[in-house]
């Protein structure tokens, strides 16, 4: 049994957009418990930054309950218990950003709450020194990179103390080095900080990464498990538009073609390792 | 036509404090039909790159010549060899701005003051191109559609001015993966059935070993490396050096020499290195089977690495469950409570 908190918990949630003659989700049914690190795929239109913004009580559902730390997000009243518990970040890195000074940014969410200022300055030093930025507490943000601005947009949530940090593709606009800092950057803050993460992506390369995924396909909750578990699905993967990590992709092609390899291999090192296996060097040679 | 770039280079704010050499004695030659991508770390210059290509930006030094022209000599009609030139720029739909798809596509035949019928047969051969179907998305509003759509109607809007060279500035950037492959199949269309020349910036270098006949290298402001994928993605190490990565089957093949597999040092796509280990692996089999005469060894290949990785991860994923003072579990105690 697994016994650890569920943090978010969506019970056959369905909801529809205003004037929209289809549900955009429907009867979504998913738990995500405390230092998970769960991605979300699916292609665009599939539901799923919708399924975000419903955990952030940013829509609240037309069917079904959303419960985030156990408080129901269609209540009134615990919408801003909701939003200090569970911060998001978006795609893109300027249009997140509010003030003209790295530290200021990262405050700005304090200050909503009315933390007094005593407390909110050791909260925003150690929210840049988490996202590594301490250095540019000073800088302005149009100075920064794409991953140092992404990066500095985590450091705002943290501020808040949030025990879920929910981020809607927040690498789609980054380059590789960019997204790579960014991605590590939030992984340290799940293992080391136990805060758990929703990483919503099109890059199963990130997803891979992942304890768990969930795949979003027409507004359902179409697959769910391991990246082990997911990705050796192939076609059903291709059926909801979706990829696979190449390695993966790479085994099921030698499977085809007879070469016993491992369906769920994910990465290069996986790889060669199963190469090493099945094709033992002979010492010597 | 070719487009052909002589020692150019670019100084943003000269004689000031922010004086930055953004491009450094730049020089090759694209001749008509050749597929380039143009790959570099963020801040290499790239984009500064592309900008001179249809004279957006003029060189602080150097030349930039379209078929033998100075493309700013004093007596160029700059505007016509523009036109030879199109530029789509990063996120271009969010250029988008009529009513309707047609009429955004047939926005800059418009303004070269093209008769009805021509712009028609433009609008409907640039949405052909970029794989729009005309009947169903002419008359909708671009706002309608999904984001790699919008994509496809903007650079259709592009094509319509019929240039005989594509320049894209990362054209897959935030698309989903089926919205990535319907622009990578729309550009191998564009670069077989009508033979234009394109120049590709990106940071997919997946997305370069598909399409690129050639790839230019930009570092810190100059060119730092000229070749075809093969040359330039087999050596992984280089290109680590300057913030670079490789497709993951040019490190899968760099990894498996590294082990000691007798492969080519210069493979690069998926299917080569499918090829190449099943090679080895029927190789050895014959060996095998020669060696003791029966179908041997395969059987006995000991557990696949994975499957310990999997039974390790679900033993890990059950003593969570049972809490107990693993590092996992260790970690959780400080789990931010709600």
């Amino acid at each position: 049994m697994d016994d650890r908190q569920i943090r978010i918990s969506a019970e056959d949630v369905s909801y529809t957009y205003d004037g929209a003659d289809s549900p955009a989700l429907t009867r979504v049914r998913a738990e995500i418990r405390e230092g998970e690190f769960v991605a979300v795929l699916g292609h665009n239109g599939s539901g799923k930054s919708t399924l975000a913004k419903l955990m952030n009580a940013l829509y609240l559902p037309t069917e079904g309950r959303m419960l985030v730390c156990s408080f129901d997000t269609a209540e009134e009243a615990s919408v801003w218990e909701v939003r200090r518990r569970a911060g998001m970040i978006f795609q893109n890195p300027d249009n997140q950003i509010v003030a003209t000074v790295v530290k200021e940014d990262v405050a700005f969410g304090l200050e909503n709450l009315g933390v007094p200022t005593d407390e909110m300055i050791p909260r925003v030093e150690s929210a840049l020194a988490a996202v590594r930025m301490s250095a540019y507490a000073d800088a302005a943000p149009h100075m920064l990179s794409g991953g140092q601005k992404q990066r500095v947009g985590v450091a705002g949530i943290l501020a808040m103390e949030p025990a879920i940090l929910i981020a809607d593709e927040a690498t789609a606009m980054l380059d590789p080095s960019g997204r790579k800092e960014v991605l590590e950057t939030v992984k340290n803050l799940n293992r080391h900080k136990g805060i758990t993460v929703v990483w919503i992506t099109h890059f199963m390369e990130e997803a891979a990464q992942a304890d768990r995924i969930i795949v979003i396909s027409d507004g359902r909750a179409a697959m769910e498990g391991t990246p082990r578990e997911v990705f050796p699905q192939i076609e059903k993967m291709r059926e909801m538009h979706l990829d696979v990590p190449r390695m993966t992709g790479l085994a099921a092609e030698l499977r085809e073609a007879g070469m016993p390899v491992d369906q769920s291999v994910l990465t290069v090192e996986e790889m060669v390792e199963e190469v090493k296996r099945l094709c033992p060097l002979k010492s010597g040679t | 036509m070719s487009i052909e770039v002589r020692h150019l280079s670019h100084i943003y704010g000269e004689g000031s404090a922010i004086r930055t050499v953004a491009l450094d004695d730049i020089s090759f030659t694209v001749e008509q039909g050749e597929f380039v991508g143009i790959v570099g770390h963020t801040g290499s210059g790239k984009s500064t790159l592309v900008q001179h290509l249809n004279g957006l930006l003029k060189p602080s030094s150097g030349q930039v010549l379209i078929d033998g022209e100075d493309l700013n000599g004093e007596k160029v009609n700059r505007r016509a060899l523009r036109q030879r030139i199109g530029l789509v720029f990063q996120y271009p739909e969010y250029q988008l701005f009529e009513e309707t798809v047609a009429k955004d596509i047939a926005f800059g035949p418009k303004n070269q003051k093209l008769g009805a019928q021509e712009i028609d047969r433009r609008v409907r051969k640039a949405m052909e191109s970029v794989h729009l179907d005309y009947d169903t998305y002419a008359e909708k509003s671009p706002f309608e559609l999904s984001g790699g759509q919008m994509r496809r109607a903007a650079i259709a809007g592009v094509l319509a001015m019929e240039p005989e060279v594509l320049i894209l500035d990362e054209p897959t950037a935030g698309l989903d993966p089926r919205g990535r492959d319907r622009i990578l199949s729309m550009l191998e269309d564009l670069r077989e059935k009508e033979k234009k020349t394109i120049l590709m910036v990106s940071h997919s270098m997946e997305d370069m070993a598909r399409l690129a006949d050639r790839l230019l290298v930009i570092a810190g402001g100059k060119l730092a490396a000229d070749g075809t994928p093969r040359e330039i993605f087999s050596d992984p190490e280089r290109m680590a050096g300057l913030g670079l990565d490789v497709p993951e089957a040019a490190k899968l093949c760099a990894a498996l020499r590294a082990a000691g597999y007798d492969l080519p040092r210069d493979l690069y796509r998926g299917e080569e290195l499918r090829e190449h280990i099943l090679r080895i692996w029927r190789e050895q089999r014959a060996e095998e089977r020669a060696a003791d005469g029966r179908e041997a060894r395969r059987t006995d290949a000991p557990a696949s690495r994975t499957e310990v990785r999997k039974a390790d991860e679900r033993e890990a994923r059950e003593a969570e469950g049972r809490a107990e003072p693993d590092s996992r579990a260790d970690a959780r105690k400080g789990a931010k409570p709600c």
